[in-house]
């Protein structure tokens, strides 16, 4: 049996939860103090994902704040990361634009405008 | 003559005068620093703004999008890339930029929206050489969101708010190794989200009660020594523990930016480091208000947002000569209870009063009090210094009152215990 500690985020009440487990199996959730805390820290143990927000390059040289539209497995942060990085985006590039598809099952977005130099 | 002049295009500027504009006034113009609106949010690319204002998850530059997109819309004139040098107590504003040159504007009422600065490390007192590699935390963010730099490789970060998290994060992300986080104190001032999200993550760990006693290194930081801090926060000498680095960054408390607010001889409040300011966000001066970080810091943007709202509708309301001039009511405050946002209220309207605490509490009581009597109470299972607070006032229950006082009760003799639990 194994056991994981964590905080829930759902409110700023912040239980502080564990989860027992037997390989896969979650045995028992305990510490939250309410129902959304036990859904969250299920969530956490099966399948934790997040959004991923960083920077992209564009072809010009500019710097593109941009995201994953949907979160990503937890996992898959740095790969994610690798394939932003490698990419390029062409310019100009209007926030919510698709700049990388099928990334982890979700697209890469710009979160701002970027108009070309000059 | 200008009818409003709103000095700094960031998010509480921005919101001030949407507001405005659609309260009526036409005549506004807004001061910018920078050559974007969006101030600070553009550097925050993370994700986590407007849950409470837009009901979604949005980055800081879609978070000003929304209210550029709108500033843009009215066709509400920005100058950019302008500085402003004075604002006189009568609201002359001197101002300066490479097309204009220095130019004067009278204005019939200012918006102070100017934000806050981070805490240098002048401000610390830490003892060392004064090496290259040495941070704030938002300039790092700066650095490395908007200009495409990374500063460092290998970093220790002081001081656990959320600009430190965020940026162990965003450092981790893109390659570094952030070997600790530092805490003076025996908790994070962070959201425990942040704390999950940024540090259990990546396996970054935040050493509580923890600070940098010594900096390291000639030309460039080549490490750090850290120690533990006893109960009055005094570095125990036999825990000192040196960890090399190249890259010390520094999210250690922001400061609220109000050289302009001292030259327009407006009141300062001496915990918020912003003006006192009445429940229009009037500042002593007539005809200046003041919103946003300017006013007391804030933890989120929803926040800034909604206080620079009521600031541009009260401007507007002021130059049309129907501002409820009297706001004699002063909030006083415990001491537990820090300080309120506003400091002064009417007994005409109802009023949302902002507060944050001292400490962190479980299960207490915040307690309004008019002279001895308990007017209005809220039970509060949870506070912390770093979450902002605010109570709704009918206006039925302070009519009259000459004074209000926040008081935080607490539970007898239960708060060790209590603190115990929280650790």
């Amino acid at each position: 049996m194994t056991e994981r500690q964590m905080t829930c985020i759902i409110c700023p009440m912040g239980c502080s939860i564990t989860v027992k487990m037997e390989g896969e199996e979650i045995l028992e959730i305990s510490g939250n103090t309410c129902k959304r805390g036990a859904a969250y820290a299920e969530a956490e143990t099966r399948h934790p994902e997040r959004t991923v927000t960083t920077t992209m390059r564009c072809q010009d040289g500019q710097i593109l704040s941009v995201k994953t539209d949907r979160p990503i497995p937890k996992s898959k942060i740095m790969e994610c990361m690798d394939r932003i990085n490698r990419h390029r985006a062409a310019v100009p590039v209007a926030i919510g634009d698709i700049l990388l598809r099928d990334v982890f099952g979700s697209n890469v977005v710009a979160t701002e405008n970027k108009p070309s130099l000059g | 003559m200008t009818d409003l002049v709103i000095i700094g295009g960031g998010p509480a500027g921005m919101s001030a005068a949407v507001a405005a504009y659609e309260s009526g006034v036409r005549d506004i113009l807004i001061l910018e620093r920078d050559e974007q609106l969006g101030g600070i949010l553009q550097q925050c690319i993370h994700n986590g703004f407007g849950l409470h204002r837009f009901g979604e998850e949005l980055t800081g530059p879609e978070y000003a999008w929304k209210y550029e997109e709108q500033v843009r819309e009215l066709g509400i004139p920005v100058k950019y890339k302008t500085m402003v040098l004075s604002v006189t107590p009568h609201r002359t504003v001197t101002a300066t930029n490479e097309e204009d040159g220095i130019f004067t504007i009278q204005a019939r009422a200012i918006v102070l929206a100017m934000g806050c600065r981070e805490r240098p490390r002048g401000a610390l007192n830490i003892a060392g050489t004064r090496p290259a590699g040495i941070y704030s935390a938002g300039t790092a963010q700066k650095l490395v969101n908007r200009k495409g730099y990374l500063p460092g490789k290998s970093v220790v970060i002081l001081g656990s708010g959320d600009i430190g998290l965020i940026m162990a994060r965003r450092m981790t992300l893109e390659g570094a190794k952030v070997k600790a986080v530092c805490e003076l104190m025996p908790y994070s001032g962070g959201l425990a989200r942040n704390i999950e999200q940024c540090l259990n993550d990546f396996a970054i760990p935040l050493k509580l009660s923890h600070t940098v006693v010594e900096i390291h290194g000639r030309e460039r930081i080549e490490g750090v020594t850290i120690a533990k801090v006893d109960e009055n926060r005094k570095p125990i000498a036999e825990t000192r523990e040196y960890i090399s680095c190249d890259t010390l960054l520094l999210s250690v408390g922001l400061i609220p930016e109000n050289e302009l607010s001292l030259q327009a001889e407006v009141r300062m409040d001496s915990v918020t480091g912003g003006a006192v300011v009445d429940q229009d966000r009037q500042t002593s001066r007539e005809g200046i208000f003041a919103c946003g970080n300017v006013l007391h810091v804030h933890d989120l943007v929803d926040f800034v947002s909604e206080e620079a709202e009521i600031a541009g509708r009260s401007a507007a309301e002021y130059i049309r000569g129907s501002l409820v001039p009297e706001c004699d009511i002063p909030i006083e405050t415990d001491g537990k209870v820090r300080y309120t946002v506003p400091q002064r209220i009417t007994g005409r309207k109802d009023v949302t009063v902002y507060f944050r605490v001292a400490d962190r509490y479980r299960n207490v009581r915040i307690d309004i009090l008019s002279g001895e009597k308990v007017i209005h109470s809220v039970r509060k299972p949870k506070m912390a210094p770093g979450e902002m607070e605010s109570i709704r006032l009918k206006k039925e229950l302070f009519q009259g009152a000459a004074s209000l006082k926040l008081r935080l009760e607490e539970p007898e003799g239960t708060r060790e215990i209590q603190r115990h639990k929280i650790m």
